[in-house]
């Protein structure tokens, strides 16, 4: 064996559950009497380029060809470079700068290390070294002292003995990072109330529903059976600020059915234009647009968690995680067959929160 | 000091030529040789499995190298622009700056596509070789004594990975992460009390705003790389001190450590890994797309792509979601209880939670207070390895939920049948996969029983001259023999009544566990039945 003043010989004679571990505790262990004792290393077998000269020199030469062709994969990297340039506006030159610059690196770094690893393993001297290990804690001497600095550190400062000052001190640290904490109020901006925010959308009496994401109203004629449309209120494209904060509560999903296939409650009897219904898009579960519209069931899926929700029947849930039904939009027309929304939601629409109700 | 030996170093100058010089120079004014005589011969052993810690340090360092390319031309910021670079089919399409900056970095600068991949590769693989090497960390029981701290820090680095992974997938602000987004905004929302205040306070307002890439970015480049590099720092620092593991082998011994010395053996072959794992990250980034975002548009509220899948170390949690029954939300009081997130939101923080403590369950059930560097072959600790695939099996339940919607679109299967059915893994899977592998376990221990006591069978075919035919039995050579025979063997705790002549209930739950644990036990063989069993080798 290679290193350290011990052999192999004697480490046979060492038993496995050693020095450093015999006042420790060994709990449930079986420590078993009749152990089979270690046999030592077993012999060393010599490998193939310790026997062979030419194998030697055979795996010389890969080592050094490797590395060479390392240099020749960089160089080739900062070639492609220069000769396969992106080319405005064609996407095809994007793929091939990609691939080649990529190629070249891919042959320097493989080379590289393939080369350095097939040296170690096939050049380097390959007998296993041993080095001894030794319990982690500290020696007894070493705590006795840690110990006594401690002691020594306490009664300089008067650490143990002048407590109002201890105490005081611990108050002091607990307290000065409370500032930090509440500077970090001001992530969110001060004088709005999430609450009030997330209980109204865009929709107000009389908008028109647009078609999303063009903002061109829909006329009631221009929705055939079965079609189904994103929905956007109308000037939500002209807002200065908070475009897509108004979108991902306002998004609606409209849908045509034969009138005699919705089921509608008396309460809502009004709330759809012969078979138009209109429903928030935003997932109740954790807030996904509600996109895939299954014409002949009438079902909406959710492509995010898989809920699904029956249109034909109040946007109930049939499957999936979530629970409410999508709330509904009370729409109708307004004098020139556009399609308008009767009011806001009466609900708040998208993921629940806890002042929901 | 006595002058003679301040002379000594200028002495050692004169004969090394530039080299010594060079290395006197720095050593008079950082001691470096108490560095190289420490560290320069240290020994590690050799072992396949122990290159996956390794392969998530590199794969660090690809990550650390690539980004620093990605920073200097992404721009974190959601004002909103038309964009007008290269990709002909996003002209004109308003997006966020982010967006807009990561197509510039992947359409107009040269090379820009291949450090995103390099990127985005080398961070799956930093997950993924983290997970494995957590994997074998516990199936070998490497987190014994003295090392129940360091399977800490790998778990809060595990941790620190995901959250890595998950604000730089959220940062181009395209319509994939953004939805991502989404989703961690529903989920917040649905904790009681604060979580309507920790959406706005995190968003910087109303979902989306203007804000949360900013602020993911600081997370991203800053503040979370430093504390992974120094926890990188202080997990191998804890393995110089502690000495790598070794797995059971003839000669090898719970105090000593067997392989190579770090010069030059582990140098070269280390060193070498590294531009291997890095060449390999390099051919998956120039052969294979990884996120491809100009397909995905920029994020938009409304749209959405069928089969929408995050990273795949999201997976399980984004499963956990898809997997809750119908139903669970309910008013009470006037506020809004959502139990369809609060259980996953809990039930994986059960789950990572008996992942952070196990090493201290296990050492508070054997009582075991000696240090172990030698490594279990996960066979000889069957109920460890049995609870270790139930957890692997609930994992990858929660994990195949995440792909639900393809798997039933590929498999041409219902949606509700494919969420039944991992409903049934996740809950049922881990019970069947617990008993299957510590069965296995056994029956592998008993077969190494029998290879000891009586060798392995030859293939050579005797005819014996009562016409009998028998199979020969080679006997195992003592250094193979040690391998099957050297392991830690436990019996159950008896519980003892104390002074007062009580078993205290702590004290019950600890037997029954120890039962539960050891209660299978298949003994190493000993010399004595080793003895008895010779010639024997039929």
């Amino acid at each position: 064996m290679a290193s350290d003043e011990t052999s192999g010989k004697d480490l046979t004679a060492a038993d496995s559950s050693s020095v450093e571990h015999v006042t420790a505790a060994a709990g449930t262990a079986v420590v078993a009497r009749d152990a089979v004792a270690n046999p030592g290393f077993p012999p060393h077998r010599p490998r193939i380029t310790d026997l062979d000269p030419r194998a030697e020199k055979r795996a010389e030469r890969t080592v050094y060809t490797l590395f060479y062709l390392s240099i020749v994969g960089s160089i080739f990297a900062i070639a492609a470079y220069m000769i396969f340039p992106i080319v405005p506006e064609d996407p095809g030159s994007v793929r091939l700068n990609n691939l080649f610059i990529g190629v070249g690196l891919a042959l320097a770094l493989l080379a590289l290390g393939i080369g350095a690893v097939h040296w170690g393993k096939a050049l380097m001297h390959d007998e296993e070294g041993i080095d001894e290990r030794h319990p982690v804690r500290g020696t007894d001497e070493t705590r006795a002292r840690a110990v006594e600095i401690f002691q020594e550190a306490n009664t300089e400062s008067g650490f143990g003995r002048r407590t109002l000052i201890r105490n005081s001190l611990i108050g002091a640290l607990v307290v000065f990072p409370l500032p930090a904490v509440v500077l970090f109020r001001g992530l969110a901006p001060q004088d709005q109330d999430p609450v009030a925010l997330l209980k109204q959308t865009l929709w107000r009496k009389g908008t028109r529903l647009a078609l999303d994401p063009s903002g061109s109203p829909i006329k009631a004629s221009d929705v055939t059976l079965g079609s189904s449309f994103a929905v956007i209120p109308e000037g939500l494209t002209e807002l200065e600020h908070g475009k897509l904060e108004e979108k991902a509560k306002s998004a609606v999903i409209l849908v045509r059915m034969k009138p005699q296939d919705l089921i509608q409650s008396p309460e809502r009897a009004d709330w759809s234009y012969d078979g138009i219904v209109a429903y928030s898009k935003i997932c109740t579960h954790v807030g996904c647009p509600v996109g895939l519209y299954e014409q002949q069931t009438h079902h909406l899926l959710c492509p995010c968690h898989q809920s699904q929700f029956d249109v034909a029947d109040h946007a109930k849930v049939i499957f999936g995680p979530a629970k409410r039904p999508l709330p509904q939009l009370p729409i109708t027309v307004d004098a020139e067959g556009y399609l308008i929304a009767q009011s806001d939601f009466l609900e708040p629409v998208g993921p629940s929160f806890w002042e929901r109700q | 000091m006595s002058t003679t030996t301040d002379m000594k170093p200028a002495d050692t100058k004169k004969s090394g030529g530039f080299t010594g010089a060079a290395a006197n120079y720095i050593d008079e004014r950082t001691s470096v040789s108490t560095a190289v005589k420490e560290l320069g011969r240290k020994i590690f052993p050799d072992h396949w499995s122990f290159l996956l810690g390794e392969v998530a340090l590199y794969s660090f360092v690809i990550i650390l190298l690539s980004g620093s390319f990605l920073t200097f031309f992404f721009q974190a910021s959601m004002a909103e622009v038309h964009y007008d670079g290269s990709y002909v089919p996003l002209k004109g399409v308003e997006m966020s700056v982010a967006m807009a900056s990561s197509l510039d970095i992947s359409f107009d600068v040269r090379g820009g596509l291949l450090m995103r991949q390099v990127h985005h590769w080398a961070a799956l693989l930093f997950v993924a070789s983290i997970g494995l090497h957590m994997l074998r960390i516990y199936f070998t029981g490497a987190f014994r004594k003295p090392r129940e701290l360091n399977w800490v820090i790998g778990f809060v680095l595990f941790i620190l990975a995901m959250a890595e992974g998950f604000t730089g997938y959220s940062l181009p602000d395209d319509l994939l992460s953004g939805n991502g987004l989404r989703i961690i905004d529903g989920m917040v929302k649905g904790i009681p009390v604060v979580g309507t205040w920790i959406s706005f306070l995190l968003f910087g307002g109303e979902f989306p705003g203007t804000d949360i890439v900013g602020r993911l970015y600081s997370l991203h480049i800053l503040l979370l790389p430093a504390i992974i590099v120094a926890l990188i720092a202080l997990h191998l620092l804890f393995v110089v001190v502690h000495k790598h593991t070794q797995y059971p082998g003839a000669g090898r011994t719970n105090s000593n450590v067997v392989g190579y010395p770090v010069l030059p053996v582990y140098a070269a072959k280390a060193g070498g890994f590294f531009f291997i794992v890095f060449g390999v990250v390099m051919l998956m980034a120039s052969f294979f797309t990884i996120n491809p975002i100009w397909n995905y548009g920029p994020y938009d509220p409304s749209p959405v792509s069928a089969g929408t899948q995050p990273d795949w170390y999201i997976g399980f949690a984004d499963g956990a979601l898809r997997l809750i029954p119908p139903g669970l939300e309910w008013v009470i009081f006037g506020h809004t209880y959502s139990f369809n997130i609060l259980i996953p939101l809990v039930g994986l923080g059960l789950f990572i939670g008996v992942v952070l403590l196990y090493p201290f369950l296990e050492a508070w059930v054997t009582g075991d207070k000696r240090e172990h560097h030698v490594l279990d072959r996960p066979r000889n600790a069957p109920t460890r390895t049995a609870i270790g695939a139930a957890g692997v099996t609930f994992y990858a339940g929660l994990w195949a939920a995440a792909s639900s919607d393809i798997i039933a679109t590929h498999f041409k299967l219902t949606m509700e049948g494919v969420i039944h059915t991992l409903q049934a893994v996740v809950i049922l899977g881990p019970f069947i996969a617990y008993f299957i592998t510590k069965r296995v376990c056994l029956a592998l221990m008993k077969k190494d029983r029998e290879i000891v006591l009586h060798g392995y069978e030859s293939g050579r075919i005797v005819r014996l001259p009562g016409g009998e035919y028998i199979e020969v039995h080679q006997p195992v050579d003592e250094y193979e023999r040690w391998k099957l025979v050297s392991y830690a063997d436990y019996k159950p705790l008896e519980v003892s009544p104390n002074a007062q002549g009580k078993v205290s209930p702590l004290q019950r739950v600890r037997a029954g566990l120890s039962r539960w644990f050891f209660e299978d036990r298949i003994a190493p063989v000993g010399t004595k039945e080793l003895e008895e069993s010779h010639g024997d080798h039929h």
